[in-house]
């Protein structure tokens, strides 16, 4: 059984697009002057413009279009000098016009990639658009009785909603497409890019067909994929069962498909036949949006390094491996704390395995940012160098960095007050080896006559004895020069 | 003689030499609104009492020496332009319980000016209709013949201004909604240039053909109404930031040398014996006044009510989405949501309402969109360049308002095609953008006024205003008054 199933994916490949929605930093809505910050008393962040009365009309918040055109620049897309808004129709309570007031003909911004890094390896993934619209309010099914309750707080808050091409061809790819996303929004200042409170969303359009095969097969559209862990299981689960159906010699319906993350599995919602007709016309209310030269060169010269350079210049500068670059510049305070503590002394590969390593473990066991961490970069690199210097090992130093991170003090003063510093002393380690010999005749006498794995049973009877702070290297040394 | 049949211009004059206090105009009015309305019916909500507070604001101005224009002058309503705090039903039952908690621009800047409210006038509902007989309250019968409809949709406010039931009116005009019921009721009315005058508060029928404009007894009263209502308003993106100019001035101006382009295509018959002559007459007046007629080509005319009513009622369709029965107005309750949003439709708008929503939704559909609302904007632009063309020969052009006087009560209320074609002369300027006043020019033999239509280049309204006025003051026509 298990054999077959591994054979059947291997004779598919999954084709992926993801059209994410950003909720833009904006202090004000996209259409009108109300306040945009989360968790207000229901209906008290409303206006006539945003609840949809008779009468009113629309006005664009400009900063949401600079916001827009900067998330076009920084992910190499063209922004048009002539872009449209349109209407989108459909009925819902939590629509209070009616229609959505979004992009269709003619977006802000068209044709640019983002760069992903999976295995070492880098990778484009193609952007189609970046078009700018308003967010739906909420309905709120408790405590209505048989009625629910609307609350529009969240309608006309400005979201981004940025349609990548089909170029992502596994779950893994999309997870790291996201992050890249969300990575470059936050860099911006333009998106938190919190996916649990909503303000980053992302939709799915999957399929999958036979290795080399050119077409696309017939997709489905995956909603409601709230976490970077989400959108990897849901897709994970529909590549497996859009393959199930095809080996059955079943036929792949064009459907949109919920993801149900308790159940772990996807609900068809709706299919083609029951789709909506959005009926998209220009929207009479907003004179069509002129995007001047000078308005690109002002976001373009606003815009701060990005990513992807820092990425590369990390790799060129660091000589960091691709992997290390990019995991230390997915936030722009990560790739800041990084370059601080190499600028005050640290090498710069030392830092990198400890901020991976030690640094992330510890923030991750308090869902800490770095933002809050205690210990500051130069601290780090004032360790590393008690290191280089010998004053304490390695193994040693996960304990004094540990200390440090607890108390926000420099590695000098927890080397001194633990008594911490290393042991160089070469009659001081040599008293302490006579000493493990003696105790340990025996198995001295083997390894004389060359059993070389008891090397490190000395090695490691003298370091307890000198509880871990002989130097490592001088101790090798002195071992090898009495029992050889 | 009541103060109730006087001009803005003459209150003007009285109120300022503190011949008559503002209270006493409004005496006059109301005392004719009680004396007519009942036959009549040019209102659907008489606001006495707030039009009195308003009264003793005016007065106070006038006595502080701080009286514009338009302070103390009696002015009535259409039902579609929001009034903060006063019940706006756009004649139709979905609203039929709506009071605005904001003002209309347009309104706005009479109340800045202390004007008083005389009450809301009747429309057919949404603005959509030519007599007023699709009003969901009650129909307005012409004042020169009470079996006769007023024309429409601005039918009341025509009606109130012919009646003595105000002073002057606001409409708006969408296809010819403020030109055509002014011609058929023997007064003044001005659709201005798209963008000149802001259409915030006015609940939207179709958004890029709505313009709010004046019904006034004279062109003078027009002039001074448009004056006080035009202007740039950072509230509606569309309305046009360009220089208002003081409209009265240019009042008494030769119109020696002027260029009167008359249209061949709309002199072809279709049109009754009576107007046209009436017309011909009115341009022998022109010419007589040192003006030149010549003959102009609008090609595109024959497409301009298959063009309207495509466009029309695609954004209708959109725009009145939003009567839900979710937020406010009228709910029919159902079962569900989809039930109730039904019911609330259904019963909630009129058989035309719901003819041109159907209309809309239909030439917006996927697999129509392209050979409707896109051909229909095509089209527009072509009536567009029709008009540019002509207007690089003339400075403007006359036509007949409407084709024949005012028909029978009921007589073209089950023919919608044939009430359609009673726009066939105005709706063109709503389509090109550009502004056309209706000033009266004869009587046919049973009585009933006929309307010169005067349509200027985009932001011109300097030249129809002029050239109105010049022949209003040659003739006699607005001089009389229907005997009620
Ligand atoms: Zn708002």
């Amino acid at each position: 059984m298990r054999t077959e199933t591994m054979a059947a994916s291997d004779k598919y490949e999954a084709v992926i697009g993801l059209e994410v929605h950003a909720q833009m930093l904006t202090e004000t809505k996209l259409f009108c002057g109300c306040s945009t910050k989360f968790g207000a008393e229901p209906n008290t962040q409303t206006c006539p413009v945003c609840t949809g009365m008779p009468g009113v009309l629309p006005v664009l918040n400009r900063k949401a279009v600079e916001f827009a055109v900067k998330t076009g620049l920084a992910t190499r897309c063209r922004v048009s000098p002539y872009s449209r808004f349109a209407r989108k129709n459909y009925f819902y309570p939590d629509l209070p016009k009616g229609y959505q007031i979004s992009q269709y003909e003619l977006p802000l911004c068209e044709g640019g990639y983002v760069e992903i890094v999976l295995d070492g390896a880098v990778k484009r993934i193609g952007i189609t658009r970046i078009h700018m619209e308003d967010d739906a309010g909420k309905n709120i099914h408790e405590g209505a009785g048989n009625y629910s309750f609307v609350d529009l707080n969240r309608a006309g808050v400005p979201l981004m909603e940025i349609v990548s091409e089909p170029d992502i061809r596994s779950p893994r790819e999309a997870a790291e497409y996201m992050r890249k996303l969300r990575s470059i929004v936050r860099y911006l200042g333009v998106c938190d890019g919190n996916m649990e409170q909503g303000s980053l969303r992302c939709d799915a359009n999957v399929s999958v067909r036979p290795v080399g095969q050119k077409e696309f097969g017939v997709k489905a559209e995956l909603k409601n994929m709230n976490s970077f862990r989400f959108v990897e299981k849901a897709l994970e689960y529909e590549i497996k069962r859009q393959i199930q159906v095809l080996e059955e010699g079943g036929k792949i319906v064009q459907e949109t498909r919920l993801w149900d993350s308790a159940a772990g599995v996807t609900h068809s919602m709706r299919s083609k036949e029951e789709a909506h007709d959005y009926r998209y016309f220009p929207e009479p209310d907003l004179v069509p949006l002129v995007t001047g030269q000078e308005t690109i060169e002002a976001a373009a010269s606003s815009l701060p390094e990005l990513p992807d350079a820092l990425r590369g210049r990390f790799v060129s500068g660091y000589g960091l491996p691709e992997y290390d670059a990019d995991l230390l510049t997915s936030e722009k305070s990560v790739a800041g704390w990084y370059e601080e503590a190499v600028k005050a002394g640290g090498q710069p590969k030392a830092v990198s395995n400890w901020m991976m390593g030690e640094l992330m473990r510890l923030l991750n066991e308090e869902g800490k940012s770095i933002e809050e961490c205690l210990v500051r970069p130069a601290q780090l690199a004032g360790m590393l160098q008690l290191i280089d210097q010998g004053t304490i090992s390695g193994k040693i130093a996960k304990a004094v960095f540990e200390e440090m991170y607890r108390t926000g003090r420099g590695a000098g003063d927890v080397v001194k007050e633990k008594g911490l510093v290393q042991i160089s002393d070469e009659g001081a380690i040599e008293a302490v080896i006579d000493e493990i010999i003696a105790k340990n005749p025996a198995e001295a006498d083997r390894l004389r006559v060359g059993e070389e794995k008891l090397m490190g049973f000395f090695v490691g009877q003298v370091m307890k004895a000198m509880k871990g702070k002989a130097n490592p290297q001088l101790l090798n040394e002195l071992l090898k020069k009495k029992l050889r | 003689m009541k103060l109730n049949e006087l001009t803005i211009a003459e209150v003007r004059r009285l109120l300022d030499n503190r011949e008559v206090r503002p209270r006493e105009v409004l005496d006059d009015v109301y005392g004719r609104i009680d004396e007519v309305e009942d036959r009549i019916k040019a209102y659907i909500t008489v606001t006495r009492e707030n039009g009195y507070a308003m009264a003793a604001d005016a007065e106070q101005a006038i006595l502080g020496n701080r009286a514009s224009l338009l302070t103390g002058i009696p002015v009535a309503v259409k039902d579609n332009l929001c009034t903060k705090g006063v019940l706006t039903t756009c004649a139709s039952k979905i609203l039929h319980n709506f009071i605005p908690p904001y003002e209309s621009t347009a309104t706005g800047k009479l109340k800045e000016q202390r004007y008083l409210l005389v009450g809301k006038t009747n429309l057919d509902e949404f603005a959509m209709g030519s007599s007023t007989e699709n009003s969901r309250f009650h129909t307005t019968r012409n004042p020169w013949d009470v079996e006769r409809v007023p024309g429409g949709s601005s039918g009341g406010s025509a009606a109130a201004v012919a009646a003595g039931e105000c002073i002057a009116a606001l409409g708006s005009d969408t296809g010819g909604s403020i030109r055509q019921p002014a011609s058929l009721c023997g007064v003044v009315g001005l659709k201005p240039t798209y963008g000149r005058v802001s259409r915030y508060g006015l609940v939207a029928y179709a958004s890029s053909l709505d313009q709010i404009g004046p019904l006034t007894k004279t062109v003078e009263d027009s002039a001074i109404l448009l004056s006080a209502i035009a202007g740039h308003d950072p509230f509606d993106s569309t309305s046009a930031p360009v220089e208002v100019p003081d409209f009265a001035r240019v009042l008494g101006q030769e119109i020696k040398g002027m260029r009167i382009g008359v249209p061949k295509e709309y002199f072809t018959g279709g049109m009754d014996r009576e107007v046209a002559d009436a017309v011909y007459a009115a341009i022998r007046k022109l010419e007589s006044l040192g003006a030149m007629p010549v003959e102009v080509s609008l090609p595109h005319t024959g497409y301009a009510v298959a063009t309207y009513y495509i466009l029309a009622t695609s954004e209708a369709s959109s725009n009145l989405a939003r009567y839900d029965g979710v937020k406010y107005g009228f709910r029919a309750e159902g079962k569900d949501l989809m039930e109730m949003y039904r019911n609330t439709r259904a019963q909630g708008f009129g058989a035309e309402v719901k003819r041109r929503i159907m209309l809309g939704t239909y030439a917006l559909s996927s697999g129509y969109y392209e050979a409707y609302y896109k051909k229909g904007q095509q089209a527009r632009t072509l009536i567009r360049q029709d008009f540019e063309k002509a207007f690089e020969q003339v400075d403007v052009i006359v036509t007949p308002t409407s084709p024949g006087a005012a028909f029978r009560i009921g007589e073209k209320a089950t023919d919608p095609l044939q009430m359609y074609l009673s726009d066939i002369f105005t709706i063109s300027a709503n389509l090109a953008g550009v502004p056309a006043i209706s000033v009266p020019c004869g009587f046919t033999a049973g009585g009933l006024p006929v309307g010169l239509q005067i349509i200027g280049k985009h932001f011109d309204e300097e030249a129809i205003l002029k050239v109105a006025y010049a022949y209003e003051q040659s003739t006699e026509w607005h001089a009389r008054r229907p005997s009620l």
